[in-house]
């Protein structure tokens, strides 16, 4: 299974060795070689002019296609409340689901969560299923996944969606494997091929640096995990009528005897990097652990977030959980500030999706700036009290 | 006590670069790297050996040169290694890559806890540990920032979103784990000496008895149908002026662009 290279019609012109995202083709003695990291997507035969290069033919695996439909959305809950991303999701499956001409169905688990139920319906979702049971109060992905696993093999929806969060990137897998079908992770785009009827997902790839568009041709559900914060909060509509179905929960799904013993509620730092909308990040520029309370003030002031490096976690001036970037956390707020943030790729990689940058550096030749939307070359110690400071300003003449 | 460490070599992160001018991949001399959070897994296990005693066995599935990852896990500590490397497993995405861990898994047998990485920081997907899990049948938690053992069980600590969790796992199990979980020791000169003369076998498909259906391309479900540069991020330059105009000029900006509501 790999490209083939016509040597023949080969110019040797290494265009497609430079295009390969997965540095699968070499140069041996003048005409390229592919090796083991090919993925055959495709990048090197679209550049090739002389059209020396050719992908193999897929292998077709048989799918009863003609069983599946339906759009579902596994509605995440947190202690009886939505997450965010639901909302998003509802609105995307809409979209997709109308594009089918198929109906948008939400799975709702946990424990006295019925109420959730008519939110789901208002802003999307033709038909809900609830399971509602003790052992689903708290999140506990074996118990999770089987209960989902049962219920999708049974109803056999043709697309499966689910926040690109915690909860979402742990149990999808698991009914990824169970079901043998493919599974595309943290996801910024889906869309429907008009020809083929195909979820098509875009995700980045090596930190955001390129894209990817994945399908999953011949096996159901097609499943992906979407990115929180990337699409739109559809309006709601009151007016909405679903179906409500109360699904009866399997104990047999508790077999694997996974227990959450201890839930701590963590309040201080409530609001999640992954999904805040502001950022302000600090960096090795604010000198000292203390100096981590301008950038707290300042965070807090926006409603955001807390960010930070990696040189400043292992400094031990936060903890690791605010880490921004790769080993840590992958962010894409409305507005990131990064204060005193040279810009090391392994910060970049983490935060680039974001909308807006501001980079606030003394160093005018810090990477940050190359990625910045709004660059402010100075000292941060004298630019974030004065912002602190304008904003309170405004803040009164408002109020 | 048995433990198998799933490790992956990617591409270092510094070596991928960016083409200002057309956005495009530059690639030069990419070397490649033991995936962090694959070390933090190894360095979880070396703990747990050191308190309760066993052997640990590292597995990597990737080209020849993956080797160099298996001796660099057997300096910090590892007992054995196997190198999963055969050309039939190429092209595989996380669905064909957890079977062929799997079956290597069933081969080894007879473990008590197996220790992935969160995620690769090549691809992200944060896919192939828990997709093990559910192919092995194992008790599964993701993100394990805290692993204690206890009579055939472990106790783990994990955060999500809104707080932190603690459970009860009977083994075998799996767990991914997180940064917190401890930074890697550095390599004992002991463990160097080991490394350089270890030997470490080579695995194919024919070893692990894989169904050819379910490995590589062939067994992958998803295809990559397009790959090209994400859209050149806007820039609005630098703002300049004095402190406080620069202050102010900055949050006028934000606000006319509607990223902060006014009376910011």
């Amino acid at each position: 299974m790999d490209i083939k290279i016509d040597l023949e019609k080969c110019t040797g012109c290494a265009e497609c060795i430079e295009v390969c995202p997965f540095e699968a083709l070499v140069l041996v003695d003048g005409k390229p070689q592919v090796n083991e990291a090919c993925t055959i997507c495709g990048a090197c035969a679209e550049v090739c002019d002389v059209g020396a290069i050719s992908l193999p033919e897929m292998p077709k695996i048989k799918v009863d296609k003609g069983k599946t439909k339906d759009v579902w959305v596994c509605a995440e809950q947190r202690d009886g409340q939505l997450a965010q991303v639901v909302y998003e999701l509802l609105g995307e499956a809409r979209k997709l689901a109308d594009a089918l001409q198929q109906k948008v169905i939400a799975v709702l688990l946990g424990y006295r969560i019925t109420s959730l139920a008519q939110e789901l319906v208002k802003y999307g979702a033709d038909k809900v299923y609830i399971i509602d049971h003790p052992l689903l109060k708290d999140f506990n992905e074996s118990i999770y996944s089987s209960t989902l696993i049962s219920l999708i093999r049974k109803s056999q929806p043709e697309v499966l969606l689910a926040g690109a969060t915690a909860r979402g990137r742990s149990v999808m897998p698991q009914i990824s494997a169970a079901l043998e079908t493919g599974l595309t992770a943290d996801c910024t785009g889906l869309a429907i091929d008009e020809k083929t009827g195909l979820l098509l997902q875009t995700r980045p790839a090596f930190g955001g640096n390129i894209m990817a568009t994945i399908a999953c041709p011949e096996k159901r559900p097609q499943m992906a995990t979407v990115r929180p914060n990337v699409l739109p909060k559809p309006l709601t509509n009151s007016g909405r009528q679903g179906e409500i179905v109360d699904v009866h929960f399997n104990e047999e799904n508790t077999k694997s005897h996974v227990q959450v013993i201890k839930f701590i509620k963590e309040i201080e730092d409530s609001i999640d990097l992954a999904e805040a909308d502001v950022i302000v990040a600090g960096g090795r520029g604010l000198k000292e652990a203390k100096n981590f309370k301008l950038i707290k003030e300042l965070a807090k002031l926006l409603g955001g977030a807390v960010g930070a490096t990696r040189a400043v976690v292992d400094a031990g001036w936060v903890p690791a959980n605010f880490q921004v970037g790769q080993t840590g956390k992958t962010v894409n707020p409305k507005l990131y500030i990064a204060c005193g943030i040279s810009g090391a790729i392994q910060h970049i990689v983490g935060m680039q999706s974001s909308k807006v940058i501001v980079a606030i550096n003394n160093d005018p030749n810090a990477p940050i700036f190359n990625i910045a939307t709004y660059g402010i070359v100075v000292d941060l110690f004298e630019v974030i009290p004065a912002m602190i400071k304008e904003i309170k300003r405004r803040r009164e003449i408002h109020s | 006590m048995k433990f198998i460490v799933c490790l992956k070599q990617v591409p270092e992160t510094e070596s991928v670069k960016i083409d200002e001018k057309t956005g495009t991949l530059m690639r030069t001399g990419v070397k490649g790297i033991t995936n962090p959070y694959d070390l933090y897994a190894l360095e979880a296990a070396l703990k747990l050996k050191e308190v309760y005693d066993g052997k640990i066995i590292a597995i990597s599935m990737g080209p020849p040169q993956a080797e160099e990852s298996l001796r660099e896990a057997i300096s910090y500590g590892a007992d054995e290694a196997i190198l999963l490397s055969d050309r039939l497993f190429a092209g595989a995405d996380t669905l064909a890559t957890s079977y062929t861990l799997a079956q290597v898994i069933r081969k080894i047998g007879n473990f008590d806890l197996v220790l992935c990485g969160k995620e690769a920081i090549d691809g992200n997907t944060a896919q192939v540990g828990p997709q093990l899990a559910q192919r092995l049948s194992l008790p599964y938690v993701a993100y394990v920032r805290k692993i204690g053992i206890e009579e055939g069980k472990i106790i783990v600590e994990r955060a999500l979103e809104d707080g932190s969790q603690t459970l009860v796992l009977p083994l075998p199990a799996l767990v991914t784990v997180v940064k917190e979980i401890g930074e890697p020791r550095l390599p004992s000169i002991r463990g160097k000496m080991q490394a350089k003369k270890a030997h470490i076998p080579i695995w194919e498909a024919k070893d692990i008895s894989a169904i050819p259906e379910k490995i590589g391309l062939t067994g992958s479900a998803t295809r990559v149908i397009k790959i090209f540069s994400p859209p050149l991020r806007e820039k609005r330059g630098i703002i300049s002026g004095t402190v406080e105009e620069q202050a102010k000029k900055l949050l006028s900006h934000l606000q006319t662009q509607g990223i902060l509501k006014s009376g910011n």
